[in-house]
């Protein structure tokens, strides 16, 4: 058949969009291979591996107590997170069981974290939609937590703070002030921030019904956190396991209906809130007493296995550890949630444009330093 | 006032210019270029300024200081700017197209200069001052299209190809209501003659009062004309890195980026001619009334710019087609419907 017959309809052909790992809106280094029908999105693939630094085996050749400060680059903008939820592992694993004052200064702290993660997140997605403006704003107010952790432990994003078997040190003097100035701030800047985006046609049009995930796609992927709960499912470490000083606590679980980019946003939007509940909750009911339970100097837990999770910013971070009786461990794995919402791409991008796909990414929140571990 | 500052001191360089030459035609023609050069100034001289301005607008915008450390104020920044990005290396990538791709910076320049022509800065102050004006002007802005198409096209890059892509599709979408909008001034004027538009505004009403839908729909097609926020598809860091513009550096990308404030200024001034009453106004020169509009429009626009997101490029089209054209054609209906009980009262 004559290939230049004026009946045949002209073929298209679909082509593939290398996005990363140099890109505006990758947040770090993901690379992510779009299959496009013109702007349309046919398959998405993240493929991973750019910030690979092999923190698992890293934590293997150090002892315990050395594995911590690792924990901090996984996920550089709630690292207090990962202190927790590493050094929570640990303290299963050897039947360590904190003070009361150390779990309610390290529920301050994680929950301060992920209100700046939040943050973040909030900003990034602002940004990645093209308004620019948004994330100048959430950085300007992250700003005023991240004085908080400098007065606290010395630094501003890799903390190092939380230690197995409590805190590194007890607050300082002037702490509870400061968090308590910010906390009264909170709902002035949430407020801020519902006027610049909430109401904004724009933005509503750009997340609403937009990278439609349901409940059983998502339990399907395994996605937790605030992806999750997007959906619909009420499902939040801190309230199921009520590990730490959480079961003491009053606050809700926001969730969503609809499982969309507008969900994925308010659903962190009301955590933040959330948060502060806690945090107000916890200064409020601060015991007095030790910031540190009786650790050995050389920790060598029992032999066994151990699967401990925490509720971290992106969804529940796990560390599986087994321990050889020796000082270090001969095992760590790290469920990085990031990671494993990855796995929602595909289907949140197909059939979508671009510009719904890299609305997609921000709305999921990666970050590279837990994706790649 | 009969004529305005510029006209004055245009006539005093021409009657200067006879008194030494004596020949009509020489002196017409030095007169010609003379204005070609103060017009080619103003472009890059406002464009130049004008990323100062953004820089600031958006600092004030965003809470930050802006550029500060160049000169006072940082008031020499720019020039720092072009300064080395006149200095950096001209990179050309392998498999471009490279006369298409070398072009496509500079011929975007001929469209966004050439409109400047048009512009009446002042009472009889406007260059090419043509009986179909207004017609002229869309039909030459409209051709910046092409070289975004070519220079994503010759980029050899699927950023730029899609970037081109958008630019073609995107501007289909908005000149359609842009032009129609105008369609209800000109019915107002009668003319499409720049000029004619301004004096009427001035003897009767701005017609951002007659005609307030065609204003809307008029800086709404005019920021997707400028590929700016909420419409910058074309670049569209995000999505696309920068687009049509992906493959370029140093001095070409700034003569990419140097068009886009020509544009801006275009836009200002346009928007202030057809709705704002481009020069008239009381007490103060025709000129300094002009300047005053240009650059409150100004103001907006890149206020605009950065408070909003970005809209996705199909409810952009949509929004083009299913809202802003059927808008543009009911407002040439009212106005004519208006011009009709006007006459009849």
């Amino acid at each position: 058949m004559n290939e230049f017959n004026d009946n045949v309809a002209p073929k298209t052909e679909t082509f593939v969009l290398n996005m990363g790992p140099q890109h505006p809106s990758t947040h770090g280094v993901l690379r992510v291979e779009l299959d496009l029908d013109g702007e349309k999105v046919i398959r998405v693939r993240p493929i991973m591996g750019y910030l690979h630094r092999g923190i698992e085996k890293l934590l293997e050749s150090r002892t315990y107590a050395q594995g911590s400060p690792f924990t901090d680059r996984l996920d550089y903008v709630s690292s207090m997170n990962n202190n927790y939820g590493y050094c929570h592992a640990v303290e299963e694993l050897c039947g360590i069981e904190p003070p009361p004052r150390a779990n309610y200064i390290r529920a301050i702290v994680a929950e301060l974290n992920r209100i700046t993660s939040h943050m973040v997140f909030i900003g990034s997605l602002a940004n990645d939609l093209g308004a620019v403006t948004g994330m100048i704003y959430t950085f300007r107010d992250r700003e005023e937590v991240l004085d908080i952790f400098d007065l606290v432990c010395g630094a501003r994003q890799t903390y190092n703070y939380i230690r197995i078997g409590g805190v590194a040190q007890d607050i300082p003097q002037g702490f509870e002030e400061k968090v308590r100035k910010f906390l009264d701030r909170v709902p002035e800047f949430m407020e801020e921030y519902a006027d610049l985006l909430n109401g904004n046609e724009i933005f509503n049009v750009r997340l609403k019904e937009v990278s439609v995930m349901t409940k059983e796609e998502a339990l399907a992927c395994n996605m937790t956190g605030p992806n999750l709960r997007a959906t619909g499912v009420p499902f939040d470490v801190r309230k199921v396991d009520g590990y730490g000083a959480y079961p003491e606590f009053d606050f809700d679980v926001p969730v969503g209906e609809n499982g969309d980019n507008w969900d994925r946003y308010q659903v962190r939007y009301k955590e933040i809130l959330e948060s502060a509940k806690i945090v107000r909750q916890a200064l409020d009911g601060m015991p007095e007493g030790d910031f540190m339970a009786k650790v050995p100097k050389v920790l060598k837990p029992p032999k066994g296995e151990i699967f401990s999770r925490t509720e971290g910013t992106r969804g529940e971070l796990g560390f599986y550890i087994v321990s050889d009786g020796t000082t270090k461990p001969y095992r760590v794995h790290i469920r990085r949630p990031s990671f494993i919402s990855m796995q929602g791409l595909n289907p949140m991008c197909r059939g979508g444009l671009i510009g719904d796909a890299i609305a997609a990414f921000a709305s999921i929140d990666p970050l590279m330093g837990e994706v790649d571990c | 006032m009969d004529n305005g500052i510029v006209m004055t001191v245009a006539n005093l360089i021409r009657d200067i210019l006879m008194l030494v030459l004596g020949n009509e035609f020489i002196v017409s023609l030095i007169m010609k270029f003379i204005g070609i050069g103060a017009l080619l100034g103003a472009i890059s001289g406002a464009a130049i300024a004008f990323t100062y301005t953004e820089r600031k607008v958006c600092a004030f915008v965003q809470v930050r200081l802006g550029p500060n450390r160049v000169g006072p104020m940082g008031l020499l920044q720019p020039i720092a700017d072009m300064l080395k990005l006149m200095t950096k290396e001209d990179i050309i990538p392998n498999g471009v197209d490279r006369v298409v791709w070398a072009l496509a910076p500079i011929l975007l320049f001929v469209p966004s200069a050439l409109a400047y022509a048009f512009f009446p800065f002042d009472d009889g102050a406007i260059f090419a001052d043509v009986n179909v004006g207004i017609f002229l002007l869309i039909a030459i802005s409209s051709q910046s299209v092409l070289t975004f198409l070519m220079g994503g096209y010759a980029s050899n890059s699927k950023y730029g190809m899609i970037g081109a892509m958008r630019a073609v599709a995107t501007s289909l979408a908005y000149e359609a209501p842009m032009v129609f909008s105008l369609l209800g001034i000109v019915m107002l004027t009668g003319s499409l003659r720049m000029s004619d538009i301004v004096t009427v505004q001035g003897d009767n009403v701005w017609f951002i009062v007659l005609q307030p839908i065609a204003f809307l729909i008029y800086i709404t097609t005019c920021m997707a004309e400028t590929n700016r926020t909420p419409f910058d598809f074309v670049e569209c860091e995000s999505e696309i890195v920068a687009g049509a513009f992906t493959e370029y550096s140093g001095m070409r990308w700034a003569l990419f980026f140097l068009a886009e404030y020509a544009n801006l200024l275009s836009i200002s001034v346009l928007t202030t001619t057809f709705f704002l009453g481009g020069w008239t106004g009381p007490v103060l020169p025709g000129f300094v009334w002009f300047w005053i509009k240009t650059l409150l429009m100004l103001f907006v626009f890149l206020w605009f710019r950065w408070t909003f997101p970005r809209v996705r490029i199909d409810q952009m089209m949509s929004f083009c087609w299913k809202v802003l054209l059927p808008l543009a054609l009911v407002n040439v209906l009212l106005t004519g419907v208006g011009i009709y009980i006007y006459r009849w009262m």
